[in-house]
C-alpha cells in the first residue's frame, strides 16, 4: 500500500513550508520533497518603484536577516548609481554585516537547532524547544540569548533600530560613526567573543555524539557557492564568486559577481513556490549546489582572524579529505563563523579610518541595470534590478540564499528519510530527524517568522485510496 | 491666510474652547485661535500662510447648541461661543477619516522617504490609528520621476492640494491644478503632462516642502531622509500681504 506522510508545518525554522514523504508496499521511502507553501511576490510588487526605496522594500522580506537584503540591494544600487563607496562606509557597512551574521547564526543554533542537539532528536516535543534548554542548560540558553543580543546592539548602535534600520542607503551610509558608539560597540565584543568561544568548545564535545547523523544528514556530494576576497579567503560583503566541488577542486574562480548568471540558472517546480537554482554549465538538476556557513568554510583558504582560522583548521579535521560534505556540519561552520565575525568586528572598529566623516557617495542612478550580491547568513544573496530612465523599477530578480540550497535540501531530506524513516513503525523522532536536516540549513523561508517550539505539528499517513491509516498531532 | 495688519475697526469677542474662556480677534477662525492658545487641532489641509481649503475635515469641532460639526480652519470665531475640540464622537471621526486616508492608496510607511517626517503618519499615531477597518483599495498609481530635482508619488498623496495652492498663491506659477472625481482624483502638472515637460514649473520647491506626506519628495532621498521645511511660508504669506 503506497502512503504518503507530510510533516506540516516544518517546524523552528524561519518561514513556513511542508515536507512529504512517500512511501512505497514495504513501508521504505520513495520520494521526499520539501515545499515552499507560501508566496511573496516582491519580484512583481517592487515594479514601478524608485530605485532608492528598494533597501528597504526588499529588507521587509526578511525580519530575521534583514540586514543581508539592506546590504545586496544597496549594493546593487550602488551599481546603478556607478559609484565606489567611500572606505569607511564600507567599512561600517562590514561590521553591520558581521553583527547580522552574529544574530542569524546565535539564533539558528540557540534557540531552534540546540533542542534537538542537546536534549535529542526522540525527545518529548512538549520540552525539545528553547524553554526546554532554558530548564536543562540555563548557562548555555543564557549565552544564546546574550549573544543575539550583542548582534542586534551592534546593529542598533549603528543604525538607529535592531531590526530594519535604514542607515545604509545607496552610496554609503547616511551618518558616520562617533567616538562613543565606537568605544560603546567595542565594549560588546570581548563578552561576545567568550561566548563564542565557550560554545564553540562545548560544541566540539558533542560533534563525536553525532557521526550517525553527520554521516546521514545531507552528506552527498554538491558543489559550493560563496564569496570569496581576492586572496581567496572568508568572506561575506564583496569579493568574488568561487565554485568548488566535492573533491575540492575549484570549478569557478574570481567571478565578479555581476556574472553570476553565467553561473546560476533558476528552475521552477510545481510543488513549491520555491525556485531551483542550479549551477548552469552543470544543468538541471546536476548543477545542484550549497551555499551559507559550510559552503563559504570550504570555499575559502583562510578566515583571516587568529581564533577563527584556529578553528577552521579544526573544522577541516572533521573529514580525511576533501571539503566537509555533511550537511550536519553547518551547525559547527556557523560557530566557526560567529568567532569570525566578532573578530573582525573588533578589527574593523579599531581601525584609525573608521571614524572618518566621509561615508557617502553621492550620484543619480548612471546606468540600466544593477546587481548586488552579499553573503547573507544562509549564504550567497542576489540582487539584480532593471530601471527605467527617471529611476523606476521595471524588473527585479532576487535568488535567496535558501533558494540556492533548495535541491540539497530535498535531496538531504531524502537521504535522512531513507535512512531513519520506517513506514511500518512511524516514531515522531525520525521525522524530527527529517525536519532537523532542513534546520541544518537554517533556510530563511517567509524571513519573517518568530515561531520555534510549540507550534502544531500534524502529521498523516494516508494509503493509496486517500484514507487516514494513522495520525500523530503536537502541539 | 493671515489677517492684513492694522486693520482698524476689528472686534475682540469671547468664547470658550474646551472650557477655556478666550479673546480673540472677530476676523480669527476658530483654529487659528487654537493654535494662539496652545489647543491642539489636527489638520492636514489647513496651513498657515495659505488660503484655507477645508477638505480634509480633520479639524471638525462640535459647537453648542448645533448637531453639525464645523470645520475650524474655516469657521469665523463668534462672540459667545463654546466649542469642544476633542469629544469622543471627534476622536472616533477623525480616526475614521486617517483610516480611509491610508485605504484609499497605497501609504506604506516603512518603505517611504518621508517615513518618520510625515504629517499623516503623525496623525495616525495621534488618533490612535493600530490598524484600519475599512479594506484597502490597492489601486494601482504611477510614479512621476521625470523632474531633475522632485518627484510625485501619487500612492502617497492625500489630495490636501496644499501644493496647488502654495505654486499659486505664492510662487505665482500655477503649475499645479487636480483633474478627475471622485476616487480618480489625482494632482497634476500642467495639462496633466510629466512634471519634466512642465513649462511653468520653476523648480522652486515650494510645493515639495508644504507636501504634509511623501507625496512630493526630493529627488535622491532615501528612506526616512526626506525633511520638509516649511518656515518660509509664513513669512512669504506675510510680506506678500504687506506689499
Amino acid at each position: 500500500m503506497s502512503r504518503t506522510v507530510t510533516i506540516e508545518p516544518v517546524t523552528r525554522i524561519e518561514g513556513h513550508a511542508r515536507i512529504t514523504l512517500q512511501l512505497g508496499e514495504s513501508g521504505e521511502v520513495e520520494d521526499a520533497k520539501f515545499h515552499l507553501t507560501q508566496f511573496r511576490g516582491f519580484e512583481k510588487f517592487c515594479e514601478g518603484r524608485p530605485y532608492r526605496e528598494m533597501p528597504a522594500l526588499t529588507a521587509r522580506t526578511c525580519g530575521i536577516c534583514p540586514v543581508s537584503h539592506l546590504l545586496a540591494s544597496n549594493k546593487a544600487c550602488d551599481h546603478l548609481l556607478s559609484v565606489s563607496i567611500p572606505p569607511t562606509g564600507e567599512k561600517l557597512r562590514r561590521i553591520m554585516n558581521l553583527a547580522q551574521l552574529t544574530q542569524s547564526h546565535a539564533l539558528s543554533f540557540f534557540h531552534l537547532s540546540s533542542p534537538d542537539l542537546l536534549l535529542g532528536w526522540d525527545a518529548d516535543p512538549s520540552v525539545r524547544n528553547i524553554f526546554g534548554v532554558m530548564r536543562q542548560e540555563p548557562a548555555l540558553a543564557k549565552d544564546g540569548i546574550r549573544l543575539r543580543q550583542i548582534g542586534q546592539t551592534i546593529i542598533e548602535t549603528l543604525g538607529g533600530k535592531k531590526i530594519h534600520p535604514t542607515w545604509v542607503v545607496p552610496g554609503g551610509v547616511s551618518e558616520a560613526l562617533t567616538r562613543e558608539k565606537r568605544d560603546a560597540m567595542l565594549g560588546l565584543i570581548p563578552e561576545g567573543l567568550e561566548i563564542a568561544k565557550r560554545t564553540y568548545a562545548f560544541f566540539k564535545t558533542l560533534v563525536p555524539r553525532f557521526t550517525d547523523e553527520a554521516n546521514h544528514f545531507g552528506s552527498q556530494p554538491t558543489l559550493f557557492l560563496s564569496l570569496v576576497t581576492p586572496r581567496g579567503n572568508l568572506e561575506h560583503y564583496d569579493g568574488f564568486l568561487r565554485i568548488k566541488d566535492a573533491q575540492g577542486r575549484i570549478v569557478e574562480d574570481m567571478v565578479p559577481p555581476i556574472e553570476y548568471e553565467r553561473l546560476v540558472g533558476e528552475a521552477v517546480e510545481d510543488f513549491s513556490y520555491m525556485k531551483f537554482p542550479y549551477y548552469k554549465p552543470h544543468g538541471y538538476p546536476g548543477g545542484i549546489y550549497r551555499v551559507g556557513p559550510l559552503a563559504r568554510l570550504n570555499n575559502a583558504e583562510a578566515c583571516g582572524t587568529p581564533y577563527a582560522d584556529v578553528a577552521l583548521a579544526e573544522f577541516r579535521m572533521l573529514q580525511e579529505t576533501g571539503p566537509i560534505t555533511s550537511s550536519f556540519h553547518y551547525h559547527y561552520a556557523r560557530l566557526v563563523e560567529i568567532i569570525y565575525a566578532l573578530e573582525m568586528m573588533d578589527r574593523l572598529l579599531r581601525d584609525p579610518g573608521i571614524l572618518d566623516a566621509r561615508v557617502r557617495a553621492r550620484a543619480r542612478s548612471n546606468r540600466y541595470e544593477g546587481i548586488g550580491v552579499a553573503e547573507a547568513p544562509r549564504g550567497t544573496l542576489m540582487h539584480h534590478y532593471r530601471i527605467d530612465d527617471e529611476g523606476l523599477i521595471n524588473w527585479v530578480n532576487l535568488i535567496i540564499a535558501t533558494g540556492h540550497n533548495n535541491l540539497a535540501m530535498n535531496q538531504s531530506i531524502r537521504q535522512v528519510a531513507d535512512a531513519y524513516v520506517d513506514g511500518n513503525h512511524l516514531q515522531e523522532g525520525m521525522l524530527n530527524r527529517v525536519e532537523a536536516v532542513i534546520r541544518c540549513f537554517d533556510p530563511c523561508l517567509s524571513c519573517a517568522s518568530h515561531a520555534f517550539g510549540q507550534m502544531p505539528l500534524s502529521i498523516e499517513l494516508r494509503d493509496a485510496a486517500g484514507r487516514i491509516v494513522d495520525t500523530l498531532r503536537r502541539g | 491666510m493671515p489677517p492684513p495688519a492694522n486693520q482698524p475697526n476689528i472686534r475682540v469677542v469671547t468664547l470658550n474652547i474646551d472650557g477655556q474662556d478666550l479673546s480673540a480677534r472677530e476676523d480669527e477662525t476658530i483654529i487659528e485661535v487654537c493654535r494662539e492658545n496652545q489647543i491642539p487641532i489636527p489638520s492636514l489641509c489647513y496651513l498657515e500662510g495659505l488660503s484655507v481649503w477645508g477638505a480634509c475635515r480633520l479639524c471638525l469641532v462640535e459647537l453648542a447648541g448645533q448637531n453639525r460639526l464645523l470645520a475650524a480652519c474655516s469657521t469665523r470665531v463668534a462672540e459667545g461661543m463654546r466649542i469642544q475640540t476633542n469629544t469622543e464622537r471627534l476622536q472616533r471621526y477623525r480616526r475614521t477619516i486617517v483610516e480611509l486616508l491610508f485605504a484609499e492608496r497605497n501609504h506604506v510607511c516603512s518603505v517611504c522617504v518621508s517615513n518618520g517626517h510625515c504629517e499623516l503618519q503623525w496623525l495616525a499615531q495621534r488618533c490612535g490609528v493600530d490598524h484600519v477597518r475599512v479594506p484597502y483599495r490597492q489601486a494601482s498609481y504611477q510614479v512621476d520621476s521625470s523632474h531633475e530635482m522632485f518627484r510625485l508619488d501619487h500612492d502617497r498623496c492625500v489630495l490636501c492640494t496644499r501644493c496647488v495652492r502654495v505654486c499659486d498663491e505664492i510662487e505665482g506659477a500655477h503649475t499645479w491644478d487636480v483633474m478627475g472625481r471622485g476616487s480618480d482624483c489625482r494632482v497634476i502638472t500642467d495639462m496633466a503632462q510629466p512634471w519634466g515637460d512642465s513649462e511653468t514649473c520653476t523648480s522652486c520647491g515650494k510645493c515639495v516642502q508644504v507636501c504634509p506626506t511623501g507625496a512630493l519628495v526630493k529627488q535622491g532621498t532615501s528612506v526616512g531622509e526626506m525633511v520638509k521645511d516649511q518656515h518660509f511660508l509664513p513669512i512669504l504669506a506675510r510680506r506678500r500681504h504687506t506689499i
